[in-house]
C-alpha cells in the first residue's frame, strides 16, 4: 500500500507539438498521456475529450471539456477547458428555476464568466463522456458506465438556465463522436510491440488484477483522506494511477485464482478487451463513484486476491442468495475468521472451476468473448439489482454512522472488478452487503455511497438532510390591531429594519474591505469589536446582504458566505466541521475537517469562489494551543485561499490579551471597533423603527435613550425598555384612554428593570430574618471584620429579641433563617455541615442593609 | 402535546407516600353509640383529610393565588402574546423559596390552556436545573419534549455538537407567523448559569431575540443576584424582564390565607359538616392562642410552605373522635415545628455523655471557642470528679472514650480535620456543635439529672 501511495503519475505530451508560439514560448499539443510510474499503464486524453478535473470536494470532481493543451514558458503543462456545471454547484435558490428533477448524471453547459479556464494539466483525473440531449428528452437507460457518462440538456449562465443552442449542441455531439474514434485510434496507435511479452501478460491480467488495485487506490484515497492530508493531496493522481500494479498484489492474485493462468490470455484477446474498453470509455479508469467510496481500509495486503476469486464465483453464481452468502463469508474472512476463510477459500476455488466448465464467464476466463460475458453479467446484475434495490434503499437510509468497515468495502471492490463497466452490478453488490441486518457493522459504510448515488443532495429521502421542523401553528398568528401592538412588534429586537441607522460609517468600511478583497480575488482578515448590543453582527449581515445583491447584479464576483458562532459550537474544533459542511456539504470529524479545509484553502481551485467567513464570538474559539484561531487566520494568508474572514468579538484588545503572537500577527491590523451608541443614536434607532406609528412621546424616547446610553449603550436594552413601556401603557389604558407612551411609563419600565432587588427583598423579609440581618450588622461592628459565624450572630440575635420582647428562636430556626437568606443570596454562607461554626458574609453593602431596615 | 411531569408534582409525590391517616376504629363501646353517625362522619373526615392533603402537598392549582395578582397579569399577558402574536420574549420569575413561583406559573399555564386560541398553539418544554445538569442532557431533553427525535426515524442522536446544530437548525427554520411558539420553562434557573459557556442560555435568548421560531423563555429562581451571574453577551440578549415575588403581605392577610387554606370548599358533599368545619376555622382564626401561634410563625418565615407544614401537622390530629381542629392542636404542631433538633438529641444521652458535653462547654468558655481534644475534655471531667470525690462517676478512660466517640457519631462534636488523618484519636482536634444556651435548656428538660451535675453545668467553679 505504501508503495502505491508513493507511486507517481507522470503527465507527458502525446504526439508532437501541433504548433508553438515563439513569443510566448508555448507549444500546443493534441493530447496528454498519463502514465503511472510503477505500473507502466498509460491513458491518453486528447483535445475535445470530456474530462473530470480535481475539484474542491474530492467526491465531486468538476466536469469539463478539454479545449487546449499547451506547455508554457516555465515548462508547466497547462490545459484550457470549458466547464460544465453540476447541480451541486448551482446555488440552492436558483435550482428551483429548473422546475424538474435533475438526475445526478445531468450537468449544465457552463456559461458563467469569471471562472478560470486555464488549469494545470496535472489536475485532470480522467476522461468521461458527456452526451447532449434535447430538453424534453428522457435520459437514456444507462447500462454501462453510469458514473462516467454525463448528460447535458441546458446551459447555465449564472442567472438562468437556457436550452442549448443548436450550435453548441452539435458541437458537443461532434466532440463525442470524434472522441470515440480518437480514443480508439489513440489506443491502437500505441505501438503494441512496446510491450514485451511479459508486459502483455501483465496487461492481460490488468483487466482483472488492476481493478482490485484500482479500487485499492480508491480505497486508499478515501482512506487517506480521512486519515492524513498528505495522501489526500494527490488523490486524483492516485486515482488515475489505477492501472498500477504492485508486484505483490499481482502475485497473490495469481496464487489465489488458479483458473486464470497468465499464459492463457492471448494477445488478440487483450486487444479485443482493450477495444471494447475503449468503446465503453476508458474502463481502466475508475468510475467516478468508485473513487468516492469511502474506506477505512486498514489491512490491504491480502484481501485483493481473495476478492478476485470471490468475484468470479459471484458472477457465475447468478443468484442473489449466492452473492449474499459469499459476501457474508467473505466479508469476514480476510480479517477475523481465518480458519473460516480457509474453507471458504476452497469453496471459492471450486466455484471458480465451475464457470469455466459451465460456459459462464468469469472475468478472467478466456474461453468466451468478453462481449458475451458482459451481457450475461448485465442481465443478472440488472435482475438482482431490481430485486434488492428497494430493500437496500431503506437500509442505508437507516444507517449513517461514520464508522466504516473496510472488509465489506473491499467486497464491494471485488464486485467492481468483476464487472467493471456495469454500475448496476456494483450497486447491487453493495446492496447485498447492506441487506443482512445482522451484519450491521459491515453495512454501515453504505450511506456514504448511497448519498452519492442519490441524484440530489436535497432529495427528501436522504434522512440526513431531513432537518426537522417545529410544527406549524394551527391558528394563524394575529396581526397587531392597535397602535401599541404595532409599535411593540416593530420594537422587538428581532424585527429587521430596512436600514441600520447610525452605523453607516462602519457599514461602509466593512463593505469596502470585503468588496475590494472580492474583486482582487485575495483573502484577508478583519477584526470587529464592540460591547454587546452595538450592532456588530447586524451590520456585518447587512454588508453580506448588500454584497449578495451586488453579486446578483454582477457588480462583484460571486462568493460563498459562511457563518459560525463560537457560542453555538460545543467545542472550538467544531468550527472546522461547520465550515466544511457549509462549503461542501460533507460531514466529517473535526480533525478530518481541519485537514480538508487546510487543503482546500491552500491549493488553487480553478472554479472556487471566494469565501466570506463570519466568525462571531471569536473569543470562544480560544483553546490552549490556539490552533483553531491560528488556522482560521492563517488560511487567508495563503496565496490561493480566497478567504475573507470577519471576526467579531466583544473586547477591543482581544488579540493582545488572549492570542499568542503568531495568531495575533496573522489576524493583522485591520480592526474596527463599534462604539456604544450615544443617546442621539439610540433615539434615532427607536424613532426610525417607529416611523409612521405615533405611539411614543418625543420626550419619552429621549428619556429612554439617555438612560440607556448612560448605562451601557446597548440598543437591545433600549428596545426592550420601550417594549415594556408599551405594555405598561396598555395596562394603564384600561382605566383611562391614552394610547401613547409617556415619560411615566418609561420611568416605570426602567425602574422595573434596573432597580436593585435587594432592598425590596429585605423589606419584605419576615421579622426574624430582619433581626438576623441586624444581628449580623451588630456582630460586624463588634468584631470589625465583615465575616462572622452563626454562633456569634445567634448570640446577638437572642439579645436583640430580648430587647424587642420577642420569644427568642431556637438554633434550628436560626439556621433555617440563615439558609433562606443564603438561598436568596442576601448572605453568602458556607456549606451548612459546619452548623454553628458556619461563616456568614453579607452579599450587599452594610449601608444598603441599614437603609432597607431603617425605612420602616 | 402533553406537558411532562412538573417538578412540583415530584415534590408532592414524596409527601403522597406517607400512609393515609385512617380514622381510628371506634372501640366496641362507642361503636353502638355512634352507630348511625360514625359511618357518615368517618367518610367526612377522610374527605377532609384528602382535600387538605392535596392542598398542602401538591402544588395544587385549584386554589387561589395570594397577593400576586399583578405578577399574574403580567405573566399571563406575556404568554398570551407569545401564543397569539408569536412574539418572542424572555422573563425571570424571582422570589425566595416558597414564595409561589411555580404556583404562579402553573396557574398561568392552566388558565392559558383554557383559552381557545392558545390550547393547541403552544409547545411547552420544561427543564429543571437539578435534572438537566449540563447542556448535553438539556438538549436531549428539549429534543424529546419537542418530539423532534421522531423526525429522523429511530436514529439516535450522535454527538452533542450534532444535537445542538440540529436543534438550532430546526428552530431557525421557523418564523413568527407560521411556526408554533415554544415556551421554555427553566426551573432552578440559577443552575443553568453554571453550564459551560452558558451555551444553552445564549442560544435560547438569542433565538428569542431574532426572527426565528417564536420562543418564550421563563426562568424561575430564588437568587436575587441572578443577573450578575449571566455572561455579558447572554445578559445583553436577555430582555431584563423580571417578575419579583416577595411575600409582601401583612399579618391580617396571613390570617386570611390561613382561613382559606383550612376551609372546605362549597362543593363538599356533606354540607352540614362543611358548615360546622368552616365555622370552627373562623373561630380558630379569632382565637388568641391560635393568633399567637400564627404570629410566631409569621415572624419567623412568611413563606406559605411553612404554614402549610404547620397545618399539615395540626390536621393529622383530626380523627372521628376529634373531628374539629382546636387551638391545642395548632399549639402542639407549632411546638413540634419549632423544636431544636440538636437539643432533642441531648435528651437521649447518658449522664456520662452529658458530663462530657458540660466539660466541653467549660473548655469553650475558658478558651473562647478554640478547638479541643479528647484529652482536654477528659482532664476537665477528671477534675470535676476528683473535686467532688464522687466515686459513682469514676469511669475508666476507655469507657469515657467510648462515650466520647458516641458523641462524635451523633455529630454533637465535629473534628476539625478528617478523623483518619495521622493524629491519635485522643488528640484529634474537635469542636462542639452546641451552643451553651442549647445545653442549658436541654439540661433543664433532662430527666433525672443529678443535682451536682446541674450545678457544675451552671458554673465550672461550683465545686468551690
Amino acid at each position: 500500500m505504501n508503495t502505491r501511495q508513493q507511486s507517481k503519475l507522470i503527465y507527458s505530451w502525446y504526439g508532437k507539438p501541433l504548433g508553438s508560439d515563439r513569443k510566448l514560448r508555448t507549444s500546443q499539443y493534441k493530447g496528454i498521456l498519463i502514465t503511472s510510474e510503477s505500473s507502466k499503464t498509460e491513458t491518453c486524453i486528447q483535445l475535445g475529450d470530456f474530462i473530470l478535473v480535481e475539484g474542491m470536494n474530492a467526491d465531486q470532481p468538476y466536469v469539463a471539456q478539454l479545449v487546449d493543451l499547451y506547455e508554457d514558458g516555465a515548462q508547466h503543462k497547462r490545459a484550457v477547458v470549458h466547464w460544465f456545471c453540476r447541480l451541486e454547484e448551482i446555488p440552492q435558490n436558483k435550482r428551483k428555476m429548473l422546475k424538474r428533477e435533475i438526475s445526478a448524471q445531468e450537468v449544465f453547459f457552463d456559461q458563467v464568466l469569471g471562472y478560470d479556464t486555464d488549469i494545470a494539466a496535472e489536475t485532470i483525473i480522467k476522461s468521461i463522456m458527456v452526451i447532449p440531449l434535447h430538453l424534453g428528452e428522457e435520459l437514456p437507460v444507462i447500462t454501462l458506465n453510469k458514473e462516467q457518462t454525463f448528460y447535458v440538456k441546458q446551459s447555465w449562465d449564472g442567472k438562468c438556465f437556457k436550452v442549448l443552442s443548436p450550435d453548441t449542441f452539435s458541437k458537443l455531439k461532434e466532440a463525442n463522436k470524434t472522441r470515440g474514434v480518437v480514443t480508439n485510434s489513440s489506443k491502437a496507435s500505441i505501438p503494441s510491440d512496446i510491450f514485451t511479452p511479459e508486459k502483455k501478460e501483465t496487461e492481460s491480467v490488468v483487466r482483472s488484477a488492476t481493478k482490485p488495485k484500482k479500487i485499492d487506490m480508491g480505497i486508499e484515497s478515501k482512506h487517506s483522506s480521512s486519515k492524513s492530508s498528505l495522501s489526500k493531496e494527490r488523490h486524483s493522481q492516485r486515482v488515475a494511477n489505477n492501472d498500477i500494479k504492485t508486484p505483490t498484489a499481482r502475485k497473490k492474485l495469481e496464487l489465489n485464482s488458479p483458473t486464470k493462468s497468465k499464459g492463457r490470455l492471448l494477445g488478440y484477446e487483450v486487444l479485443g478487451l482493450l477495444d471494447e474498453d475503449c468503446d465503453a470509455i476508458a474502463p481502466s479508469e475508475p468510475s467516478a463513484t468508485k473513487r468516492k467510496v469511502k474506506f477505512t481500509n486498514d489491512i490491504l495486503g491480502s484481501p485483493p486476491k481473495i476478492r478476485c476469486s470471490n468475484d468470479k464465483s459471484k458472477s457465475t453464481s447468478q443468484s442473489a442468495e449466492h452473492h449474499r452468502r459469499f459476501s457474508d463469508t467473505m466479508r469476514l474472512s480476510p480479517y477475523t475468521k481465518v480458519k473460516d476463510f480457509d474453507d471458504k477459500d476452497k469453496n471459492i476455488q471450486e466455484k471458480d472451476d465451475i464457470p469455466s466448465l459451465g460456459g459462464y464467464q468469469s472475468s478472467q476466463s478466456p474461453v468466451m468473448t468478453p462481449r458475451s460475458r458482459r451481457t450475461c453479467v448485465q442481465k443478472t446484475s440488472a435482475l438482482i439489482a431490481e430485486q434488492i434495490s428497494m430493500l437496500d434503499q431503506e437500509d442505508f437510509l437507516s444507517d449513517s454512522d461514520s464508522s466504516y468497515s473496510s472488509s465489506s468495502e473491499e467486497e464491494d471492490d471485488d464486485d467492481d472488478d468483476d464487472v467493471p463497466c456495469t454500475p448496476e452490478k456494483k450497486t447491487k453488490s453493495s446492496r447485498i452487503f447492506s441487506t443482512p441486518k445482522s451484519s450491521r457493522k459491515s453495512a454501515v459504510h453504505t450511506p456514504a455511497k448511497t448519498q452519492r448515488k442519490t441524484p440530489l443532495k436535497g432529495t427528501p429521502r436522504t434522512p440526513r438532510n431531513a432537518t426537522p421542523e417545529i410544527p406549524r401553528r394551527i391558528q394563524v398568528a394575529q396581526e397587531p390591531t392597535s397602535v401599541l401592538e404595532e409599535a411593540r412588534l416593530r420594537l422587538h429586537v428581532s424585527a429587521i429594519p430596512e436600514s441600520l441607522p447610525c452605523r453607516e460609517e462602519e457599514f461602509q468600511d466593512i463593505y469596502n474591505f470585503v468588496e475590494s478583497k472580492l474583486i482582487d480575488g485575495t483573502g484577508g482578515c478583519m477584526y470587529i469589536s464592540g460591547v454587546p448590543g452595538t450592532g456588530k453582527t447586524a451590520t456585518v449581515h447587512e454588508v453580506i446582504r448588500c454584497l449578495e445583491q451586488a453579486a446578483e447584479n454582477d457588480e462583484v464576483p460571486p462568493f460563498q458566505f459562511v457563518e459560525i458562532n463560537g457560542m453555538k459550537l460545543t467545542d472550538p474544533h467544531q468550527a472546522y466541521v461547520q465550515i466544511l459542511e457549509f462549503l461542501t456539504g460533507q460531514k466529517v470529524t473535526a480533525t478530518h475537517a481541519a485537514v480538508l479545509l487546510a487543503k482546500l484553502f491552500s491549493t488553487p481551485g480553478p472554479k472556487r469562489k471566494t469565501t466570506v467567513l463570519i466568525v462571531d464570538e471569536l473569543d470562544l474559539l480560544w483553546t490552549r494551543k490556539q490552533n483553531v484561531m491560528y488556522n482560521l487566520f492563517d488560511w487567508p494568508t495563503q496565496r490561493h485561499s480566497k478567504l475573507i474572514i470577519l471576526a467579531i468579538a466583544n473586547t477591543m484588545d482581544l488579540p493582545e490579551r488572549i492570542m499568542m503572537n503568531r495568531v495575533a500577527s496573522r489576524l493583522g491590523l485591520t480592526r474596527m471597533s463599534f462604539q456604544p451608541y450615544t443617546y442621539k443614536q439610540l433615539q434615532q434607532i427607536v424613532s426610525s423603527r417607529l416611523k409612521g406609528v405615533k405611539a411614543f412621546e418625543e420626550d419619552a424616547v429621549q428619556l429612554v435613550s439617555r438612560k440607556v446610553a448612560a448605562l451601557s449603550g446597548d440598543a437591545r436594552r433600549c428596545l426592550d425598555i420601550c417594549r415594556r413601556a408599551t405594555e405598561i401603557c396598555e395596562f394603564a389604558r384600561q382605566k383611562r384612554a391614552p394610547e401613547i407612551v409617556r415619560m411615566a411609563h418609561i420611568t416605570e419600565a426602567i425602574d422595573e428593570m434596573f432597580s436593585s432587588p435587594y432592598v425590596n427583598a429585605i423589606r419584605n423579609a419576615s421579622l426574624h430574618e430582619q433581626i438576623f440581618l441586624k444581628a449580623i450588622l451588630a456582630e460586624f461592628r463588634r468584631a470589625g471584620v465583615e465575616e462572622a459565624t452563626v454562633q456569634q450572630i445567634y448570640h446577638h440575635h437572642v439579645a436583640l429579641c430580648r430587647m424587642e420582647g420577642l420569644q427568642s428562636p431556637t438554633v434550628s430556626e436560626t439556621m433555617a433563617i440563615c439558609s433562606r437568606l443564603g438561598a436568596c443570596r442576601l448572605l453568602l454562607v458556607e456549606a451548612s455541615n459546619k452548623y454553628l461554626h458556619m461563616r456568614v458574609r453579607l452579599n450587599l453593602s452594610q449601608d444598603d442593609v441599614m437603609y432597607a431596615l431603617k425605612e420602616e | 402535546m402533553r406537558p411532562p411531569a412538573r417538578p412540583s408534582s415530584a415534590r408532592a409525590a414524596a409527601s403522597l407516600r406517607e400512609p393515609r391517616m385512617q380514622p381510628m376504629k371506634p372501640s366496641a363501646m362507642s361503636k353502638r353509640k355512634l352507630k348511625e353517625s360514625s359511618a357518615e362522619s368517618a367518610e367526612c373526615i377522610s374527605q377532609v383529610q384528602k382535600i387538605l392533603r392535596e392542598r398542602f402537598c401538591h402544588n395544587c392549582t385549584a386554589g387561589k393565588l395570594f397577593g400576586m395578582e399583578q405578577q399574574y397579569r403580567h405573566l399571563l399577558e406575556l404568554l398570551r402574546r407569545t401564543t397569539v402574536h408569536g412574539e418572542s420574549n424572555s422573563a425571570l420569575v424571582i422570589g425566595p423559596r416558597g414564595s409561589g413561583k411555580s404556583t404562579l406559573l402553573n396557574h398561568v399555564l392552566k388558565d392559558l390552556r383554557e383559552m381557545e386560541q392558545v390550547r393547541e398553539n403552544l409547545l411547552e418544554v420544561h427543564l429543571n436545573g437539578l435534572l438537566q445538569t449540563n447542556d448535553k442532557v438539556a438538549l436531549k431533553e428539549i429534543t424529546r419534549q419537542l418530539q423532534l427525535e421522531n423526525v429522523v426515524g429511530d436514529k439516535v442522536f450522535g454527538s452533542f455538537a450534532e444535537n445542538l446544530a440540529f436543534l438550532l437548525e430546526a428552530l431557525r427554520k421557523g418564523n413568527r407567523t407560521s411556526s408554533c411558539p415554544i415556551l421554555f420553562v427553566l426551573d432552578e434557573f440559577d443552575l443553568f448559569v453554571h453550564h459551560k459557556n452558558q451555551t444553552l442560555l445564549y442560544n435560547l435568548f438569542d433565538i428569542s431575540q431574532s426572527a426565528q421560531t417564536p420562543v418564550t423563555v421563563i426562568g424561575l429562581t430564588c437568587r436575587q443576584d441572578i443577573l450578575e451571574l449571566l455572561e455579558k453577551r447572554v445578559k445583553s440578549r436577555f430582555s431584563h424582564r423580571q417578575i419579583y415575588l416577595m411575600n409582601s403581605f401583612d399579618f391580617k392577610q396571613y390570617i386570611k390565607i390561613f382561613k382559606k387554606q383550612l376551609s372546605l370548599p362549597a362543593e363538599f358533599p356533606d354540607e352540614p359538616f362543611a358548615q360546622k368545619w368552616n365555622n370552627n376555622v373562623q373561630l380558630l382564626a379569632e382565637d388568641k392562642a391560635v393568633q399567637d401561634v400564627l404570629q410566631q410563625l409569621f415572624q419567623h418565615s412568611k413563606d406559605l410552605r411553612s404554614l402549610q407544614l404547620l397545618l399539615m401537622l395540626a390536621g393529622s390530629a383530626v380523627t372521628v373522635h376529634h373531628p374539629l381542629l382546636t387551638a391545642a392542636d395548632l399549639q402542639e404542631a407549632s411546638r413540634q415545628h419549632s423544636t431544636d433538633s440538636k437539643a432533642n438529641i441531648v435528651h437521649g444521652l447518658s449522664v456520662l455523655e452529658i458530663c462530657l458535653i458540660i466539660a466541653m462547654k467549660h473548655l469553650n468558655e475558658v478558651y473562647d471557642g478554640e478547638p479541643f481534644n479528647f484529652q482536654m475534655v477528659y482532664n476537665e471531667f477528671q477534675k470535676f470528679i476528683q473535686r467532688k470525690a464522687h466515686s459513682m462517676y469514676n469511669f475508666e478512660k476507655p469507657v469515657v472514650m467510648k462515650a466520647f466517640e458516641h458523641l462524635l457519631q451523633l455529630e454533637l462534636v465535629q473534628p476539625l480535620e478528617r478523623p483518619w488523618a495521622r493524629a491519635q484519636r485522643e488528640f484529634l482536634l474537635l469542636r462542639l456543635l452546641l451552643d451553651s444556651r442549647q445545653i442549658m435548656e436541654a439540661l433543664q428538660l433532662y430527666p433525672n439529672c443529678p443535682t451536682d451535675v446541674k450545678q457544675w453545668a451552671a458554673s465550672s467553679l461550683s465545686w468551690l
